[in-house]
C-alpha cells in the first residue's frame, strides 16, 4: 500500500470541501474494496477523506411512499431492515447473495454502487488493463474470460460490475443523491454506471469529488412476485457468473409490469426497458419467458471462455422469472 | 489487566518523509489502547503488532478467509479490511476478550468438544464469527449457519464439526 494523508469529515459539506484539495482523494466508508485494491497497488490515493461520522446511516420513509436509504447504512443492516425485507425483498436478497456477513457488516450502500471490477487483469498490476492503465490494452478479451461480459463490451474493455446489489437497484428503477463542490443533484440508476465504450477507467457518471449521500427507492408493487437468482461457481460467497433480479405485478395471469435485469453479463446492470414494455399485459407463460430472454440477449458476444454465459443467461432469466411467479403463489 | 491504559511509542518504523502519526484510541476487550499509528495501518495489524494482542489472524489479508475476524460492538468484521484510524474509539472485541478470565465462552467449549479444528489457524476468526452469527439471531437452521459462516475458510476442511459446534451452542441459547 502507498503511503496517504487522511482525513475524518463530519459533515457533507466538510467531506465535500476536504476532498477538494487532493487530485488523487477518496472518500471511505467501510473500504472493504478500496483498502483491498489499496493493498494490490491498483489503486493508489494520496489522501482519504473518511465518511463515517456523516449523518447518513439511517433509513427513512419517503413522502412518495419509497425508501431513503442513507449511504452509510451498512449492506447488512439494509437487508435486514424490515421495511426493506417487507417492501423491496428482492433488494433485501440480492445483498445478502453478495459477499460474506463480515464484509456486509463493513460494507455500506454508497460504496457498494463503486464496486471495481473482479477481472483478473484489472487485479494484476503485470498485465495490461485499460482500465487500470488507460491505452495500456486490454489482456482479457484474448485472455482468461470466462468471468467476464457479453453485452455492451468494447475492444477496449470485457469488464463486468461485480455488485449483486446494483442489480436489484437497477430492477427497481433507484435513484441517487449527491452532493458535490457545485451543489446537489441526483441521477436515474440507469444514467450511474457506464459502458466500456473508450473509457474503461471511468466506471460511472459521478465526478472525483462528488459524494453519495443516499439512494431512493420509488414505491412499486414488486414486493410480491421477485426473484433473485445467482449462478456462481461456488454455492455461497462468490462473484455472479450470471444473476437475475426478475420482478413481476401480476393481474391475474397478465403481465400488469415486468422488470429483468442482469448481472455479471456487462459493465453495468443490464436492462432492456423497451423489452420489458412488450411483455406488458401478456400472459405470463414459459414460453412468453423464453422468447423475452432470447431478445433481451440480443447482441450478445461471447470470448471464448466465457461464451457460455448467453445460454447460461437465457435459462436463468426463464428460471428466475418462473421462480418470482412462484414466490407470489406462497404467499 | 482489565482497565489499564497501554501506551505503546515508537512501532516498528518511522520515515521523515511520510505523514504524522495519528493518536488513535482503541478499547480492545475493554482495556484501553493509546496507539500511535499511521493512517495506513489496518485495524489487523494494529491489534496484533501495536497493541500485542495475537490471537487474531492474518490469512489471506484480502477479506477472503476471515482469520482475522473481530467483532465492533458485538458485529462481525474482517480486521483487515478496516484501518485503525477509522476505528477510533470504538469497542473491539477479539478472540482473547470472549473467555471472562476463569470460563471459557460456550462457543470455544465446544469447539473443543466437538473438535472443531485441526491446525486451529482459522479458529479465532472462526469462534469471533459465530458469536457475531448468535447475535445477528438469523440462522436458524443448519443450512442457514453453513451459508451465514461461509465468510470463513477451513483449510483442514472441519467444516462439519465448526457447523456442529455452533449448532450446539445455538440450541442451548435458544
Amino acid at each position: 500500500m502507498n503511503s496517504f494523508s487522511y482525513n475524518k469529515a463530519y459533515d457533507v459539506a466538510e467531506a465535500v470541501a476536504d476532498i477538494q484539495e487532493h487530485e488523487q482523494g477518496k472518500f471511505i466508508a467501510g473500504g472493504t474494496n478500496l483498502l483491498d485494491l489499496m493493498k494490490e497497488n491498483v489503486m493508489k490515493p494520496d489522501h482519504l477523506t473518511d465518511i463515517n461520522r456523516l449523518d447518513l446511516a439511517d433509513i427513512t420513509e419517503n413522502e412518495d411512499g419509497g425508501l431513503r436509504l442513507g449511504a452509510l447504512v451498512t449492506n447488512a443492516d439494509t437487508a435486514w431492515n424490515v421495511l426493506v425485507e417487507q417492501r423491496y425483498p428482492l433488494l433485501s436478497k440480492a445483498i445478502l447473495a453478495g459477499a460474506s456477513p463480515q464484509l456486509r457488516n463493513m460494507a455500506t450502500n454508497g460504496g457498494n454502487l463503486f464496486q471495481r471490477t473482479r477481472c483478473y487483469y484489472f487485479y494484476d498490476t503485470t498485465t495490461a488493463c485499460n482500465k487500470r492503465e488507460p491505452g495500456s490494452g486490454c489482456s482479457a478479451i484474448n485472455g482468461i474470460n470466462r468471468i467476464h461480459a457479453i453485452l455492451g463490451t468494447s475492444m477496449q474493455c470485457i469488464a463486468t460490475h461485480p455488485s449483486d446489489m446494483c442489480v436489484a437497484l437497477a430492477a427497481l428503477d433507484a435513484k441517487v443523491n449527491i452532493s458535490g463542490p457545485n451543489g446537489d443533484r441526483t441521477l436515474e440508476f440507469a444514467d450511474l454506471h457506464r459502458l466500456p465504450g473508450n473509457t474503461p477507467h471511468l466506471d460511472t457518471n459521478i465526478a472525483q469529488g462528488e459524494l453519495v449521500t443516499s439512494i431512493d427507492l420509488p414505491p412499486g408493487n414488486f414486493t410480491k412476485n421477485t426473484f433473485y437468482l445467482k449462478v456462481r461457481d461456488r454455492q455461497s460467497y462468490a462473484f455472479a457468473l450470471v444473476s437475475v433480479a426478475a420482478a413481476l405485478d401480476m393481474d391475474g395471469d397478465v403481465i400488469r409490469d415486468i422488470r429483468v435485469a442482469m448481472g455479471g453479463v456487462a459493465h453495468k446492470p443490464w436492462r432492456r426497458r423497451d423489452v420489458e414494455q412488450s411483455y406488458i399485459g401478456k400472459v405470463a407463460s414459459t414460453e412468453n419467458f423464453r422468447e423475452l430472454a432470447e431478445t433481451m440477449l440480443t447482441g450478445a458476444v461471447g470470448f471464448g471462455g466465457n461464451t457460455f454465459k448467453i445460454a447460461l443467461a437465457k435459462k436463468a432469466i426463464v428460471r428466475a422469472l418462473n421462480e418470482a411467479l412462484k414466490t407470489g403463489e406462497n404467499l | 489487566m482489565k482497565n489499564d491504559t497501554t501506551v505503546l511509542e515508537e512501532p516498528f518504523r518511522k520515515r521523515p518523509d511520510l505523514p504524522d502519526y495519528e493518536l488513535v484510541n482503541l478499547t480492545i476487550n475493554g482495556q484501553s489502547f493509546k496507539l500511535k499509528l499511521q493512517p495506513w495501518v489496518s485495524l489487523l495489524d494494529a491489534i496484533r503488532e501495536y497493541a500485542g494482542l495475537t490471537g487474531t489472524k492474518k490469512g489471506c489479508d484480502h477479506g477472503q478467509c476471515g482469520a482475522c475476524t473481530v467483532l465492533i460492538n458485538g458485529k462481525r468484521i474482517n480486521s483487515c479490511l478496516t484501518l485503525a484510524v477509522m476505528k477510533d474509539g470504538e469497542a473491539i472485541t477479539t478472540i482473547e476478550g470472549l473467555s471472562d478470565g476463569t470460563s471459557n465462552h460456550p462457543l470455544q467449549d465446544a469447539f473443543v468438544e466437538h473438535d472443531a479444528f485441526q491446525c486451529g489457524y482459522c479458529t479465532p476468526g472462526q469462534i469471533c464469527s459465530a458469536v457475531g452469527l448468535i447475535n445477528e439471531g438469523r440462522a436458524n437452521s443448519l443450512e442457514d449457519v453453513q451459508e451465514l459462516m461461509s465468510g470463513n475458510i477451513c483449510r483442514c476442511g472441519a467444516y462439519n464439526n465448526i457447523n456442529a459446534a455452533i449448532m450446539e451452542v445455538k440450541s442451548k441459547m435458544a
